[in-house]
């Protein structure tokens, strides 16, 4: 048995850790915060160029075809540093349903265009406030033809490239719903930014009023698929999330090192000192359970749906929960502006919506242990 | 990142589930395997008797204490043949814990400080299960802070070397089964309260050793109180120098923490399949989405306590020793053991308030209910393992002591005046 990383990934690790603390310190979180750009150009290309963005796709489509382990170094590190980058957007999502999904041709137009940074993809799915359920998806495509408005859209105002949740039949049902390829630069696509809790990463709506749009897999099966990448995008979301908790600990308890008050160290009162153990305690419990869906995503395992939400509702706690008493510890200079903590404290937040909220993920979690409970014994 | 054995591991692993198969106490596994919390489940026969005949079979053939050195009865196997033995005994493994204190904790010290000739009379029968062992630490008036104890040591008058003992210790486990108790005592109360400790082992059997049972909060009595008056202990049974027990009392706690692998009960595969089984108006308690939520925090609670163990013995079989980071077990375990317990009551409504054969899954709930407030008590408190995390993993400073410099005996007794 060995649940870790091998020294070749560690090694990985180290060298992103280094590229991120030169290329992402927290001047560049911000500038995306503050400013107008849509994400840090030179960072993603940075990226590309250090390979690690195809680290999982295929050398014939441009990729290093390494696994996704390195990936859930790659989500760690960009997670510990804030990176305000379209990866998963791109990665673990396009790239991954071009890979689920995509037909030969597809694959090659738009894989070595993603992995080389050369373009950016992105995954459209929501419509409307609440869960995302079958019976809320509402755009429709006819005729090759997509029409209606998706909001919020991860990067969606950068993006060359969405895969777009779309009905092709009436009704609520989940077999009604395909999965479309929709060149972003197409005449009849809108797109506006929209305000949201992490600027650090930008949202927009997206109008799409009679786009051209190819059909990616099968008609029908798009909520199958959906289902299918989301488990695999969730596990690199944890692991983002935990690189994110770990950091907001670190935070916190160096905080609580240097900040005297009372005439002693803050990190000297059990107050403190019990609301740091109890971070590190969220954040390893999460590391474990991201480990897990590690080894379930690279192992193409039967119990990634089962490891998938484990990871994923550890490390929704874990990053929220972190974040938060970070500021706490912080005191009143935990809430200004010019500390980092309501950084953290804003990616928590929006990665705990991402891709589905906690709730929801508790939720298909049960329902997969009872599936698994049910089963025949695993090994 | 895998779950596989090595062809060693599986080797090893095979050779130890035939050896159970052909050799453990079949007759006992059903009422082993229906265990009502916190008790071995042996009914059958007596307990005591079920779990010292199996614990001479396994050290007969080396599967008792396996990563001790053979020489003191051990097995010499790696820490990791000795995990791999823990996830193949199964069931079995709980008639072992009459022994826990013995060889988690009693054990570990003598070896580390004991004579040769000590060690080799000693351990083998803690190994075997013939010679019971137990750990009298905790006083009254000394529990968290352990270094406030009070129990005396006092050379005896009579020239001999021997020491006179005098006082009183507290939730010692199996003190009434026992042939062998850990004791620390003070031998100097006028040096600050680390500095005046030393560490003795004795016979349980000593003329002016009183042991009386304590009745727990549960209705149990595993616990007992044991009294000191006027007991000899000759001075060959001094582990460590005089005034060096703390120092022995360390090796004694750090050992608890290498007992990893081994798995906390969390209560959460009990209270699944209750959900399971339990209804909500008419429909199964499972498909309740309040229901969910609670089942899904304690099922990553309970998953990331398994993996952080998994980790734990990846980084044991890398040659890493394990360190305070393992607090978070028990830390973890035992308040999701008290919430689970309480939300299968929830559910049961008012019926949930019946005990034993009357209550639903025969009152094991209830059991864990009462039960679970002393596991986030002993081998150290909740605040206490936070403490140790957050001092220990995290670096932040110590708590601030007023205790730590002046004479023991000046350090107050009294929260107020009556």
């Amino acid at each position: 048995m060995n649940l870790d990383f091998s020294d070749d990934q560690k090694l990985l690790k180290d060298q992103l850790r280094r590229f991120l603390a030169d290329r992402c310190p927290p001047a560049t979180v911000r500038a995306v915060l503050e400013g107008p750009a849509p994400f840090d150009r030179p960072l993603y290309q940075g990226l590309a160029e250090l390979g690690v963005l195809g680290a999982a796709v295929p050398e014939a489509y441009g990729g290093l075809g390494l696994g996704r382990l390195e990936l859930c170094i790659l989500a760690e590190e960009l997670g510990r540093a804030l990176a305000p980058v379209p990866v998963s957007s791109s990665i673990y999502l396009a790239a991954e349903f071009l890979l689920a999904a995509g037909s030969e041709a597809q694959k090659s137009a738009w894989l070595p265009k993603l992995v080389s940074a050369e373009a950016v993809g992105t995954f459209a799915l929501a419509e409307r406030a609440g869960r995302v359920t079958p019976k809320a998806i509402q755009c429709r495509v006819e005729g090759g033809r997509l029409r209606g408005v998706k909001v919020p859209v991860a990067d969606g105002e950068a993006a060359d490239l969405a895969v777009v949740a779309a009905r092709t039949e009436p009704g609520d049902g989940a077999g009604g719903v395909s999965l479309f390829l929709v060149d972003l630069g197409s005449s009849g696509v809108k797109r506006e930014a929209v305000d949201n809790i992490d600027p650090s990463r930008k949202q927009a709506k997206i109008t799409f009023d009679g786009v051209a749009a190819e059909p990616l897999g099968a008609a029908g099966e798009g909520w199958e698929i959906v289902r299918k990448v989301i488990d695999r995008a969730a596990v690199l979301m944890a692991f983002e999330q935990v690189g994110g908790a770990d950091r907001a600990l670190e935070m916190g308890r160096d905080y609580a090192l240097d900040r005297m008050a009372f005439g002693r160290q803050i990190g000297s009162f059990q107050g403190i000192k019990h609301m740091l153990a109890d971070m590190y305690v969220s954040a390893t419990l999460a590391r474990s359970n991201a480990y897990y869906g590690a080894w379930a995503l690279a192992a193409e395992a039967a119990e990634l749906p089962v490891a998938a939400a484990t990871a994923r509702v550890s490390a929704t706690q874990a990053f929220q929960h972190c974040a938060k008493n970070n500021i706490q510890v912080h005191g009143g200079m935990g809430f200004t502006w010019a500390f980092d903590c309501h950084l953290y404290y804003r990616r928590s937040n929006a990665l705990a919506l991402a891709l589905g909220s906690l709730s929801e993920w508790e939720d298909r979690l049960v329902e997969q242990l009872r599936r698994q409970n049910a089963a025949p014994a695993a090994a | 990142m895998n779950f596989d054995d090595t062809p060693e591991e599986a080797a090893f692993r095979a050779k130890v589930r035939a050896w159970i198969d052909a050799n453990a106490p079949k007759h006992l596994e059903t009422e082993l395997r229906r265990a009502a919390f916190a008790s071995s489940g042996v009914v059958s026969e007596d307990p005591v008797v079920a779990s010292k005949a199996w614990q001479k079979k396994k050290a007969a053939a080396g599967y008792a204490c396996l990563n001790w050195p053979k020489e003191y009865g051990g097995g010499g196997f790696s820490p990791i043949e000795r995990v791999i033995w823990s996830q193949e005994e199964g069931p079995y493994a709980s008639l072992s814990s009459l022994f826990g204190i013995g060889h988690g904790m009693c054990g570990p010290t003598v070896m580390t400080w004991a004579s040769e000739e000590q060690k080799r009379r000693l351990l083998p029968p803690l190994v075997s299960g013939e010679e019971v062992w137990c750990q009298l630490f905790s006083e009254p008036a000394s529990g968290s802070d352990l270094a406030g104890l009070r129990t005396r040591a006092e050379k005896a008058a009579d020239g001999s070397g021997d020491w006179i003992i005098n006082g009183q210790k507290i939730w010692t486990s199996g003190a009434h089964r026992s042939d062998w108790g850990l004791l620390i005592t003070r031998t100097d109360p006028d040096l600050p309260k680390h500095k005046g400790l030393t560490m003795f082992f004795l016979s349980m059997k000593s003329p002016g050793i009183e042991i009386r049972p304590i009745k727990q909060a549960n209705g149990d009595a595993n616990f007992n109180e044991v009294y000191f008056t006027d007991v000899r202990i000759p001075d060959a049974q001094r582990l460590g120098a005089v005034n060096q027990g703390w120092e022995v009392s360390l090796t004694t706690l750090m050992n608890e923490r290498l007992s990893i692998g081994s798995g906390m009960p969390t209560g959460f595969p009990e209270l699944f399949n209750f959900c399971l089984e339990a209804e909500i108006d008419g429909r199964p308690a499972i498909e309740d989405s309040r229901v969910r939520s609670r089942l899904a925090t304690y099922a990553v609670r309970a998953s990331g306590l398994k993996y952080t163990g998994m980790r734990a013995i990846t980084a044991l079989s890398k040659g890493q020793i394990p360190g305070p980071e393992n607090s978070i077990g028990k830390l973890v375990a035992g308040s999701t053991m008290q919430e689970t317990a309480m939300f299968a009551l929830e559910l049961q409504g008012e019926a949930g308030m019946l005990t034993g054969a009357a209550a639903e899954f025969a009152g094991r709930f209830q059991a864990m209910l009462l039960r679970s407030p002393a596991t986030r008590i002993e081998g150290g408190s909740d605040e206490i393992l936070r403490n140790i995390i957050a001092e220990r993993v995290l670096g932040l400073p110590g708590d601030i002591r007023v205790d730590k410099s002046v004479p023991f005996r000046d350090i107050p007794t009294r929260g107020r005046a009556d």
